[in-house]
């Protein structure tokens, strides 16, 4: 049975442990505690339990330590996360607003159409992440990736910004990833470390940067390197790329009327 | 480069009718009918005509007819008028054909060669106008079995959410982009006031209709567009769509010129952009995968609600309608073959899946089989014409249709499969905002409801013509169905016996 033990002033943190607790069960906790008024909660021993953080909808923030399930925030909208160990798939799904980071890396589908927040991962992703990204309004999904990314980068991405860091590469090593930014037709991608041009879609360009993109750069950057305690200027010194659609309608001359 | 294409239509107008009023020439938005102040006269330019007839109800003194222009071709049963047509369109803009509505093809259309049962003499019918006769369905996952308080007959039993149908149609899902406003709000208030539901499509919920949401079934789709937490909260049931019968495999493109500031707000993307819907969901390759998302939308719900899936009628439906039950889905949703759309490739519409009475039956009997059937409820779409298809459908084992072209037809719609183009003369399929308001919602509320009523009343004659008085005894019930001109394997699929036996 979970152990929930509260602490802080007036109960104002809460610790559960998640050891055998099933999916359904710790979400409903979670939705009882954040309704009681909770803001800060922490997960122990968390292996595998999915959708932390969905429909809690309140800016409440939880640490898991462990392991958590796939779609980890998924349609989130308010909380933040942070996790102390790997993220799996479809972490921070058609989420809306909130943050996610993770101390360690996320299965594939990382980010897959959100619309807002904040998702920071220390190392690499893996398939399809950033895919179908979009912003609205004053709604921009961020997503940072240190190390790399395996293929389908962004592909359909109709907004937002994604940074790839390549941390974890050598120098002078290539990025995994093929097929980035295939049919993307919004946002931008910053990229730091090498691609050749056969690992790009079709329908992006390749540009130097310029000052709005350095200003991005330096704020998410920045933010990612307080998350996980490195230098945001060592990052910075090296040279970044960035990746734009060519067209805002990049299929719209395929028919006859 | 000069076009070979003829007209297709012929505008013919009665001079001695015509008083020049120009109503025919406000009324078309494909730009046939023009006014020459010089002579005094309206003409036409033909080669524009759709043959959707707005000019010809509108005018006043009746001046104005449309008729095909029927080429005399030398005949050729391969080489026909529309084959020869679309080669000459496509050598002349090297695009894909595009098209609107359903597969206006000859394959078969089984609900023609189904009959309905009636009683004589051995079971009395029962005449609906004078006793309590029965439409009332509940959509959900129903439990294997109920138990009741000790005692009483309070249910113990937790039931999964289930939604109440006065009516067993519903209004299939028609997105506004895809559809104007005017439409929806006719459809949201003639569902609301019918007891039944209308479905948003992939393109959000309008500020304005949220009020309408009891009655409202949202969709996910694979573009995710306008969804967030309010808009899943809104929703009476939420909706994965997987496919579409007007095209099976084939993603959505909404193109940027109709994405209006009104229709960016609600599908929430930037005005003037593309919204394309990728062809699979990226969250979904597996039948896991879709138990995943099932459940995560149930999270985001809080199990308050059921969990639609839609497909597209296709070979493998029925191994795939019982991984989608088993996936967690609470409500299965069928499009067949002759489902319709905004717009879709005209070779994948008229040549890509299944028709819905055989995908029905198939699933209808292989979640019997695995016994799994009351775990979800059965929806069926894609070409539904009126009560008749409907009482068949449920006889084939559906709990309830969606209805979209009838819907639309009742709205104004002659068919005329343009709504690609965005310029729909009955400002139906348009967002132009001119078109648009040519859609009254308070007059479109009472057509659509008299629709409905309409249904429900002759639905209630079949079933008291059977001696049965509620439509649960008529679902899936097979030997209320008889086949005519089928074969043993049809008849076999359908699972009804030929006429006579």
């Amino acid at each position: 049975m979970a152990q929930v033990i509260s602490r802080g002033k007036s109960n104002s943190v809460v610790e559960i442990d998640a050891q055998g607790i099933l999916t359904r069960e710790l979400n409903m906790r979670l939705r009882e505690i954040v309704a009681n008024g909770t803001r800060k909660i922490e997960l122990r021993n968390v292996y595998g339990q999915r959708y932390i953080g969905t429909d809690l909808d309140k800016p409440v923030e939880i640490e898991i330590f462990g392991t958590p399930g796939n779609d980890l925030g998924a349609f989130m909208d308010g909380p933040s996360i942070i996790v102390h160990g790997n993220a799996q798939d479809g972490c921070g799904n058609t989420m809306n607003s909130g943050e996610i980071i993770v101390h360690g890396h996320a299965g594939d589908i990382t980010g897959l159409a959100a619309r807002g927040g904040k998702i920071f991962v220390r190392e690499g992703v893996g398939y399809r992440a950033g895919i179908h990204m979009k912003e609205y309004g004053d709604k921009k999904p961020v997503l940072v990736v240190g190390g790399t990314a395996q293929d389908f980068l962004g592909e359909y991405m109709a907004g937002g910004i994604l940074i790839l860091l390549g941390l974890s590469l050598k120098r002078g090593e290539n990025h995994r990833a093929n097929y980035i930014g295939t049919g993307m037709h919004g946002g931008v991608i910053y990229l730091r470390g090498n691609v050749s041009d056969f690992q790009l879609g079709k329908e992006i360009g390749v540009a130097e940067l310029d000052e709005k993109d350095n200003l991005n750069l330096k704020q998410f950057v920045g933010e990612f390197a307080s998350h996980f305690d490195c230098d945001a200027k060592e990052i910075l010194k090296d040279k970044f790329i960035k990746l734009f659609p060519l067209y805002l309608r990049p299929y719209g001359r395929l028919y006859a009327y | 480069m000069k076009t070979y294409l003829p007209p297709k239509f012929l505008v013919e107008r009665d001079p001695a009718r015509c008083i020049q009023c120009q109503v025919c020439v406000n009324q078309c938005s494909f730009d046939v009918h023009y006014y020459d102040a010089e002579d005094d006269e309206v003409r036409s330019h033909e080669a524009n005509c759709v043959g959707c007839h707005r000019c010809v109800l509108f005018c006043p003194t009746n001046a104005v007819n449309i008729r095909g222009n029927l080429l005399d071709y030398r005949e050729n049963y391969n080489w026909r008028p529309e084959v020869i047509e679309d080669i000459i369109k496509q050598a002349e803009t090297g695009g894909v054909l595009l098209t609107g509505m359903g597969n206006d093809k000859g394959q078969r259309i089984y609900w023609d060669y189904l009959v309905l049962n009636a009683s004589q003499v051995t079971n009395p019918s029962i005449d609906p106008l004078r006793e309590p006769m029965e439409l009332v369905t509940y959509l959900g996952r129903k439990p294997d079995m109920v138990e009741l308080g000790k005692g009483s007959l309070s249910l113990k039993t937790k039931l999964a959410p289930q939604v109440r149908l006065d009516v067993p149609v519903m209004f299939s899902a028609m997105s506004y982009g895809a559809v104007s406003i005017n439409v929806q709000e006719s459809l949201a208030r003639a569902a609301t006031e019918s007891g039944t539901l209308w479905n948003t499509g992939e393109g959000g919920l309008h500020p304005k209709l949220y009020k309408y949401g009891k009655n409202t079934i949202v969709q996910v789709a694979s573009g995710r567009f306008g969804v967030h937490p309010e808009y899943l909260d809104a929703a009476r049931v939420v909706e994965i769509k997987i496919g579409q019968g007007a095209k099976p495999g084939i993603g959505g493109h909404l193109p940027g010129e109709k994405v209006s500031a009104d229709v960016s707000r609600t599908r929430m993307i930037p005005q003037g952009t593309d919204a394309l819907s990728p062809a699979p969901q990226h969250d979904i390759y597996s039948i896991e995968d879709l138990a995943q998302l099932v459940y995560a939308l149930k999270e985001a719900t809080n199990y308050t609600k059921p969990i639609s899936v839609k497909i597209a009628a296709v070979h493998n439906s029925a191994a795939i309608a019982s991984g989608m039950v088993r996936a967690g889905a609470d409500i299965i949703v069928l499009d067949g073959l002759r489902g319709s759309t905004g717009a879709a490739p005209k070779i994948i519409r008229d040549n890509v899946g299944i028709p819905i009475e055989m995908a029905l039956a198939s699933v209808d009997t292989r979640l019997r089989q695995e016994s799994i059937r009351n775990e979800a409820s059965i929806v069926v779409a894609g070409g539904i014409r009126n009560s008749g298809d409907v009482a068949k459908a449920i006889a084939l084992g559906a709990d309830a249709v969606y209805i979209g072209t009838a819907a639309l037809m009742a709205l104004g719609c002659t068919c005329c499969q343009q709504c690609h183009t965005g310029k729909c003369a009955w400002g139906i399929c348009t967002s132009d905002l001119a078109l648009t308001k040519r859609v009254n919602p308070d007059i479109g509320a009472i057509r659509l409801a008299n629709l409905l009523r309409g249904w429900s009343i002759e639905l209630k004659d079949i079933l008291g013509g059977m001696g049965i008085n509620a439509v649960e005894s008529l679902r899936g019930n097979r030997l209320a169905l008889r086949g005519i001109g089928l074969t043993d394997t049809e008849l076999e699929i359908l699972g009804v016996k030929m006429a006579g036996g």
